[in-house]
């Protein structure tokens, strides 16, 4: 029953991740991925999705899917329908579910993140609706399957689990807040375990929308470099599987990290600009801490929202300088947008999986292409690859409309 | 066990701006007047339900960060001014709100006008619109608005999302991280949103508007009605039909008696309702079905159904209320609410 409440006994339990499957344009898995992040690669190319010859910008990092998908319980006259964001969403979970070793089930919570769901589809949708008025041929499975829970239906048909599905849309902070949401579930006794990531495939609306903006960079975005010009868009998708170390001890599965801090908080400043001085993400980095019970010489390494646009860049750092204090003269940090873009409502998830990996296989992701960086960063940006001791990962997500999450990840050793 | 009492309610929908609209088009049982939309290139109008203007603008509309909002925003902005109410009144103790904005369709009128210049002229398409087309927008603006929210998320979903929402709250209330939480469950009307309904059922109207529920663990706060018990989310599966989910919901409430109140989201369409009617079949008490009279509001009528279940309840008329809400693609979802006179504070 969703009400009341359970009664949890005893202190909050430790939340550890069983699985992770991650989809961005490095590739499908994790292996691609830690090879693409470690090495900082850059995944911009001309976008082929859509036409982008009258937009000011026409770069993006699209992701190449695999012709064929990994078995599942779909049947596939339902796999063939399936859209490009369920495509990515469906690689991520199952690289999840198979490496937590999870069986079907009942009650099992999936909480996503995302910000567009399947616009593609919703555009088409669009197309034919003006175009062709009087053609209403296959408009209700577009009208059905561009809607977020049916992407989330699919995941759970695909895997064989029900239970509750949650939708959160904070914006850019959509995949953080949902990884988040899911940890507070098991800590607050609702659920042993939960699926849950972000995700969002490239839509010409959004690409339009923060071309019209001016915010998009015209080549490849250079986040927290003083001569930054701008965002670049991605697509990808995260899922991790969350379980209480407990259940992962009992059943002998092998714990890829665990999640230790989560803190969200309100910008009330503007609608498309953060506060200068990053007030709500230092007070969501705060609580982070202070849910995880550690503090800035704890953390090893900061995987920074860094969009790569001058107001978030500024504010992002001014809250990391001030968050930190002294230590922030010694704290690596880096955006790994810098390699795949903005993910946008997959952001936070695959951020949150980049740092287990820097746990796990204990480097840090660069920023390859910075030059200059920019002075109002009294930390060090990570520019080279970089093999080295981390314990402790903070990654922050700040969204359009005020919607900040951090995360804070560690080592399982 | 921690408790939820419900501090407020506020609604804005076809029968106007305001819970007292919406209760006296409810009493008088009529279905409103149908409006047409106008659908391009077609002949025949979309049939829809609209929401009058505000009569008098509310002054909260003058806000610098409201003034090109979405009437989205606006229908969630004046559904939590209205539910919040008297619960903010000392400027000196602010409570520490929580908002939930609870969409399906979302912004559709910025969206379509947004993506009709993308295709026209991308080069030249609005940077105004763009921003108000995302999902997020409408929390962030009322968030501004009401100026003490440390929490806010908008969920997505069908319209038994609503329900979800106020099981986040309860989470945030139980955890302290809040002292008041808003649930506000919204839609606006385009003929695109009406164009994908009918798809589904040529009898469907299209409506929209809003409805919160303002949720507070406090009982000195609460109109004496609190929440008793909310089922399991009953997903739609290949292997579980909406029927069945119907069912399965309708099994985890209790069986109901004569003094209590359903309130439901039938809305006069046969295949649509089929599943929800023959859940309740057998429900002894009276029946209240808002969509009857205000149309397919998706998750505005969520909230409209959950507001008129909880001021049925505050002004004594049931001693409790059963809220069915079967949702058209994703889960059903049923809870209980009762009157909570009385009681000590907590």
């Amino acid at each position: 029953m969703l009400f009341p409440l359970p009664v949890r006994k005893g202190p909050a339990p430790r939340v550890v991740v069983t699985g992770a499957g991650i989809v961005t344009a490095y590739g499908a898995g994790w292996r691609a991925n830690a090879e693409g992040f470690r090495a900082g690669r850059t995944a911009f190319r001309p976008i082929t999705l859509f036409d982008v010859s009258r937009q000011r910008s026409k770069m993006a990092a699209e992701a190449d899917l695999p012709d064929t998908l990994p078995p599942t319980r779909l049947p596939a006259r339902q796999l063939k329908r399936l859209d490009r964001a369920s495509r990515i969403l469906l690689l991520a979970a199952h690289e999840a579910w198979r490496q937590a070793g999870w069986e079907p089930t009942e009650n099992l919570p999936l909480v996503l993140g995302t910000t567009a769901g399947g616009m593609l589809l919703g555009e088409e949708y669009f197309k034919r609706a003006v175009g062709s008025p009087r053609g209403h041929h296959g408009q209700p499975t577009r009208a059905l399957h561009y809607q977020p829970q049916t992407q989330g239906r699919v995941i759970a048909e695909a895997l064989g689990f029900c239970g509750p599905l949650f939708i959160i849309a904070n914006a850019c902070a959509s995949g953080g807040n949902a990884l988040g949401k899911a940890w507070e579930m098991v800590r607050a006794g609702r659920t042993g375990r939960v699926l849950a990531g972000g995700y969002d495939a490239l839509s010409q609306l959004v690409f339009a929308g923060f071309d019209s903006l001016q915010c998009i960079s015209p080549g490849s975005c250079r986040p927290f470099d003083t001569h930054r010009d701008g965002l670049s868009i991605g697509e990808g998708a995260a899922v991790v599987a969350l379980e209480t170390h407990d259940s992962a001890h009992r059943r002998g599965a092998e714990i890829i990290g665990e999640l230790i801090g989560y803190g969200s908080t309100m910008d009330r400043h503007h609608l498309t600009q953060p506060h200068p001085e990053g007030e709500a993400s230092l007070a969501a980095m705060q609580r982070a801490c202070e849910v995880a019970q550690v503090n800035p010489a704890d953390i090893d390494y900061v995987n920074a929202h860094g969009t790569g646009t001058q107001l978030n860049d500024s504010s992002e750092a001014a809250a990391i300088n001030r968050w930190a204090g002294h230590r922030a003269a010694t704290l690596p940090v880096s955006s790994t947008k810098a390699g795949i873009g903005h993910l946008l409502g997959g952001a936070g998830a695959v951020e949150a999986v980049v740092c287990l990996m820097a746990l796990r296989e204990q480097w840090l992701p660069p920023e390859t292409r910075v030059e200059t960086p920019d002075p109002i960063c009294r930390f060090p940006l990570v520019r080279q690859p970089t093999d080295a001791r981390c314990g402790v990962a903070l990654s922050n997500s700040i969204g359009f409309g005020g919607a900040n999450a951090t995360l804070i990840l560690r080592r399982h050793a | 066990m921690s408790r939820v009492f419900v501090s407020g309610l506020g609604a804005v929908s076809p029968a106007g701006w305001g819970v007292p609209a919406l209760r006296a088009a409810l009493a008088a049982g009529e279905p409103l007047p149908i409006q047409g939309i106008e659908r391009p290139g077609w002949y025949r109008p979309l049939r829809a339900r609209l929401v009058p203007d505000p009569s008098p603008r509310p002054a909260w509309q003058t806000h610098p960060r409201l003034r090109r909002a979405s009437l989205l925003t606006h229908y969630v902005a004046a559904a939590a001014m209205e539910a919040l109410g008297q619960n903010c009144l000392d400027p000196a103790r602010p409570p520490r709100l929580g908002l939930i904005v609870c969409l399906q369709s979302g912004c559709v009128q910025y969206s379509y006008r947004f993506y009709k210049e993308v295709l026209e002229a991308p080069a030249t398409a609005s940077p105004l619109l763009f921003p108000e087309t995302v999902f997020a927008a409408p929390a962030s603006h009322v968030s501004t608005l009401l100026g003490n929210v440390s929490l806010a998320v908008t969920l997505l979903g069908d319209p038994a999302v609503f329900l979800l929402g106020v099981a986040l709250v309860a989470d945030w209330l139980k955890e302290e991280r809040v002292d008041l939480g808003l649930v506000v469950g919204a839609e606006e009307a385009n003929w695109l949103r009406a164009d994908a309904i009918w798809h589904f059922d040529r009898a469907c109207v299209s409506s929209a508007g809003a409805g919160c529920v303002c949720l507070s663990r406090n009982a000195v706060q609460s109109m004496g009605v609190e929440l008793e018990t909310m089922t399991d989310a009953q997903t739609y599966l290949s292997s579980r039909s909406r029927r069945q989910s119907a069912q399965a919901m309708r099994q985890q409430l209790e069986a109901g008696s004569a003094d209590e109140l359903l309130c439901d989201g039938l809305q006069g369409c046969r295949r649509l309702d089929a599943p929800e009617q023959e859940a309740w079949q057998n429900w002894p008490g009276s029946r209240l079905s808002p969509k009857r009279v205000l149309g397919e509001g998706l998750m505005a009528a969520s909230g409209w159904q959950c507001v008129a279940a909880c001021d049925a309840l505050a002004r004594g008329d049931f001693k409790a209320a059963a809220l069915s809400i079967v949702g058209c693609n994703q889960q059903a979802i049923g809870a209980r609410f009762v009157r909570a006179n009385g009681v000590a504070q907590e």
